[in-house]
This record gives structure tokens, sequence and C-alpha cells, in this order.
């Protein structure tokens, strides 16, 4: 240690300075905006606190209310795993159906690209607003037409057996940015293997089988990790959703039936809401709190895996 | 990285091939299996584009309706209610929420990319012990539901802060660097050849001074990129607003005005619709301004780059 030299400590010193200077604004926003929230959600979530009165050590009591008796935990739970396995299967699926689609169209791809992609800026609210109002199963012009060629025209949002497909179809609509990514990763897969492929008498689907989706394996599992980590998320759409189809009236901070209909529409994030937001209990907020967390760091764990082809090696 | 243009292949390639195929009924077949193909693939297409974009016209449509056909079947508007933009506008608040979005989204994007700028750069160019660990941990909290953290930070802002009723507890944060922006910089960053910043350093320039007058000027289409998100997630936040704004309706923002317009008996679908509207279009006019920058930058969070 003392061997080294004192023009090369001193450098070594400036360094590690610059390097602080530069990552200055981050390190503050992780002590500040994470590990001391993060650790204040372990303290409270022992905590009974309600806002006003100090407060006071229950041990685990929160823990056991939330998962025993607060009757809209295992809903949420349910209904969350219920969209993350329906919803990001479909998205993949769809995904990069409408990837392969894009790949092959010749007239008119700027047109097509820039049609598939604009769901995807809309912003939440205003599209839910407008789902819901599509698929309203009263005078919404989605039943209309289903009904004017012999379908069944379901409830959706007021039905709930209908209101998470429902969902599921407006994530499904927003998917612009999935078909960037696969496009990009379709478009990158070498032409040779699919002429070699093809000298060998494979036909489209052996070609798909055999070349794309190796080759897209990677982009594949992206899709499904950040898929998982987005729909446990899921809070504005869901949310909205619930309050307009009840018929709740704006933001009058009127209470209304969680997860309506039926809690068919509850998720995770919405608990928190609930049990912090509308009856004041943050001990018990912040158990679902770290539920969620737990679930967040196992898929990111997951994405970065060296397969998904997320953390890039630099060197 | 773009592979944006058409794959179409040359003119001649298909006269070429013909001209080699001796029997001209294999080539007509070939030609017709083609042509069969061209327009499979552009019926699936019209077919899936009409579920991308029919509910923007079914949104406008019955923006323009009256209260009362609005409540029909009926999907033509008849007369045309253009009257319902005004109403929308005029309505108390809205000009308010519009400008408290737009400060939110502007001086949040300002905030987010000058911060996160040296974050991405040390990253992406200083070897350091720990390095590995930092991108590990931007990460995580680029993947974390704001809902985690949301009861201590909230008590933080309006029990110790006394910012409840405002959007500040949403901007500061801002300007100590953003996960996703972090992200995306570096992956950019990465892409440019370490030649470049070397021959400054060699002409004496500081690592700040490399940054703003070297890497800046170079990465500008990805600086507008993750702007462009930043930007986006601003305007596009729903929770933030609820949680730190709703007490106070002159500090709400447009995403969460918006469901104020259902009406006070019944939902008002052909005013709901008309702000849904005047809620979107500026996503979509952004959009069609800066189309290349975010394609860009959506190619990058999936691709190695």
């Amino acid at each position: 240690m003392s061997a080294v030299h004192p023009v090369l400590r001193a450098r070594r010193r400036k360094e590690a300075l610059r390097n602080l200077a530069f990552l200055s604004p981050w390190i503050i926003g992780f002590a500040v905006f994470f590990v001391y929230p993060l650790l204040s959600t372990v303290y409270f979530s022992f905590m009974h606190y309600n806002g006003f009165n100090p407060p006071t050590w229950t041990g685990g009591r929160n823990w056991s209310y939330v998962f025993t008796q607060y009757p809209l935990f295992w809903p949420a739970l349910r209904n969350t795993l219920w969209l993350v396995v329906v919803t990001v299967t479909l998205r993949v699926v769809f995904g990069l159906g409408i990837g392969l689609l894009i790949t092959k169209i010749r007239t008119g791809a700027g047109l097509f690209r820039t049609a598939f992609y604009l769901p995807y800026l809309a912003p939440p609210v205003a599209a839910t607003m407008a789902f819901v109002f599509l698929l309203n199963p009263g005078t919404g012009p989605v039943n209309h037409l289903l009904g004017g060629i012999g379908l069944p025209t379901p409830g959706w949002f007021t039905d709930p057996h209908w209101s998470k497909p429902a969902l599921t179809t407006l994530a499904l609509w927003g998917i612009g940015d999935l078909m960037v990514i696969f496009m990009a990763a379709l478009l990158d897969v070498p032409k040779e293997q699919y002429e070699a492929a093809e000298l060998d008498g494979a036909g489209r689907w052996a070609r798909f089988r055999y070349v794309t989706l190796p080759n897209i394996s990677p982009i594949v599992m992206f899709a499904v990790v950040t898929g998982v980590i987005q729909t446990m998320q899921y809070y504005t759409q869901p949310l909205v959703a619930g309050k307009v189809a009840s018929g709740v009236i704006g933001n009058s901070g009127q209470q209304f039936e969680p997860g309506y209909p039926d809690k068919s529409t509850l998720t995770l994030p919405q608990l928190v809401y609930n049990l912090g937001f509308q009856r004041f209990d943050y001990g018990s907020a912040c158990v679902v709190a770290l539920v969620l967390f737990v679930l967040a760091m196992v898929f990111t764990a997951l994405l970065m895996r060296r397969r998904s082809g997320f953390l890039t090696a630099e060197d | 990285m773009t592979h944006m243009t058409d794959t179409a292949p040359a003119p001649g390639a298909a006269s070429r091939r013909t001209a080699h195929t001796p029997d001209p009924r294999a080539a007509r077949a070939a030609r017709r299996r083609r042509t069969l193909h061209w327009i499979a693939v552009h019926a699936l297409g019209i077919a899936a584009a009409a579920f991308f974009v029919l509910p923007f016209v079914f949104v406008v449509l019955t923006a323009l309706m009256t209260d009362n056909q609005a409540l029909t079947r009926s999907l033509w508007p008849h007369p045309f209610a253009w009257s319902n933009f005004r109403t929308v506008w005029d309505t108390p608040g809205f000009l308010t929420w519009w400008r408290n979005t737009l400060v939110y989204s502007v001086a949040g994007t300002v905030l987010t990319v000058v911060s996160s700028l040296p974050v991405a750069y040390a990253l992406a160019r200083f070897r350091f012990r720990g390095r590995n660990l930092v991108m590990v941990l931007v990460i995580s909290t680029m993947m974390l539901p704001p809902q985690v953290v949301i009861i201590p930070m909230y008590l933080f802002w309006t029990k110790q802060l006394h910012m409840d009723g405002t959007l500040w507890p949403l901007i500061i944060p801002m300007a100590f660097g953003d996960a996703f922006t972090i992200f995306l910089l570096r992956q950019f960053l990465l892409t440019i050849p370490k030649e470049y910043t070397e021959a400054a350093k060699v002409d004496g320039c500081g690592e700040l001074r490399t940054l703003l007058t070297v890497i800046v000027p170079m990465i500008r289409p990805a600086i507008a990129a993750v702007a462009l998100f930043q930007f986006f997630a601003c305007w596009n936040d729903y929770f933030g607003p609820q949680i730190y704004a709703s007490s106070n309706p002159a500090a709400w923002t447009l995403s969460y005005g918006l469901e104020s317009f259902k009406g006070a008996h019944h939902t008002n679908w052909n005013l709901t619709m008309a702000a849904t509207v005047l809620v979107m279009a500026p996503v979509i006019v952004v959009f069609f301004f800066a189309q290349k920058a975010f394609i860009e930058g959506v190619t990058l969070t999936g691709v190695k780059g």
C-alpha cells in the first residue's frame, strides 16, 4: 500500500473526487428518494400510524391484518397475477406479430408504422376514458358494431368477468414500443441464415422457428420481463376505468367502490393508495408497498441476467 | 440501429430472376404468389391499423356530437358541434391545469436531463470500483413502482415541508437524476467511440468541458429522445398529481383534471371526449415533429447498444 507513488496517489484521489462529483446528483437522489423512504417503509410497516397521532409500535399486526383480514389484498394479488400472465403473454405474441407484419409491408410502411405506434403515446388517463366510452355496453360504438354483425355484446368494464379482458385490450392497443423493439430485432437477423435455411428446404414456419426465434430470443425475454414489471405497476388504467365505469363523478373526493366491478380491477398499487390515502392506515399501506417491492425486485433480478441482453457488456 | 427504410427489393431484382427462369408458366405462378402475398400482408396490415386507429376516430367523432346525440348509438355527428371544444376550453380550471402541466413537464424535463447527463457520462466512461453496483441500483430504481416509497415520501413533503397542494414534491426530485434517463443516455454514450473524448483530453480539456463541448453536441438526438420521454412521463403522470395536488384544484394537471369532465349527473361523453382530444393533441403533434428521436429512443431501450 505504502509503495504507491505519491503522484499516483494524488491522481487517484483526484479521480475519485471527479467520479463522486459526476455521480453526486444520483447519489443524493438515491439516498434521499430511495434508501431513506424504503427504510421508513419498513419502519412504518411495524407501526400504527394515521398521520395525526404519533406512530406506535404494533409488531406484526399490520402484516397479519393485510394477509388475513384486509378483504382487498388477495383479490388484488389474484388480479395482478391474472393480468401478468394473460396480458404479458398476449403483449409478446401480438407485439411480435405486429413487428413481423410491419417488416413485410412494402407499400405505405411509414403510414402503417405511425398508426401502430401512435396509441403508445396516448396519455393513460385519456386512453382509459376513451376505452371506457368505446366499450360502454349501452352506447359505445364497439358493442354497436359487434351487435351489428351478430356477435355477443359483453358488459366490458361493468362486468367483473370482462373488465380484465377490457384492460388487456387497452394494454394491447398501446403496444407501439414493443412493435418498434421487435422490428429492430427482426431486421437485425442475418439474411444469410434465412437463405441457408431456404436452401435446406425450410418452409415459412421452419424458418421462423429455427432462424427467427433463436435470433430474437433475448428480445422476447426482455419483452416478457419488462412486461411483467409494467403490469405489476398497473395503476392509472384500472383505477380510472373503475372510477369512470362506476359513474363516480370526477375528482370530487367522493369514495368509490375500489376495483369496480366487484374488485375485478384492483391491483396491488391501488391498495397502497386505498390503505394510505383513503383509510389513513399508513402502517398497513407500507406492508402492501413492501410486498410490491419484493415482487418488483424478483423480476428485476431476472431481467438483469445475462441472457436478457439488457445490461450490455461495454468492454 | 435505425433500419427504418423499407426493405423493398431493387427494381431490377424481380426481372433478373424471371430472366433466369426458363419456364414462363413457373415465372407467372411465382409472380402470382408474390401478388397474393402482397395482398394478404396489406389486408392484415389494414385490419391491424383499424384496431389502432379506430379508437381515435370514434373519440374525435364523439367529441363533435351534441350532448343528446352522444347518448345514442349513432356514430356520425349531426350537426357537428364544434362548440364542444370551446366549452371545454372555457371550463373554469382548464387553462390553469394546462399551464400547470406545461410547467411540470418543462421544468421536470430540463432538470432531469441536466442532472442525469453527468451521471450517465460517468457510468459510460469512468472506470471505478462499484460501477457495476451503481448500474444495478440504477436499474432497480427504474423498475420500482412509485407506490413502494410513496408513504414516507408523502409524509416527508407534506408533514415536514408543508408542500401539500403543490407540484413541488414532483419537480424538486427531478434535479437528482432519473434512473430511466441515466440508463438510456448511458446506452447512447456507449456507442460513441472513446477516441473522440481521448482527443479532447489530449488537447487539455477537463472531463466536464469534454462532456459539454464534445459529447453533448454529438448526442443531441439522444438528448432529444430522453427529453421527449421525460416530457411525456410528466405530461401523462396521474399518480404524482393525485397524491400531492389533489387537495388544491389550482394545482391540478390535465391528466388529473380530465376526469372532472364527466358532468354532474351523467357522463357528458361529448365533452369528456373533447377534453380527451385536447389532452392527447399536444402529444400527437410533438410526435409528428420528433418521430425519429422517439423511435431511436425506444429501440435503444430494448436492443443492445
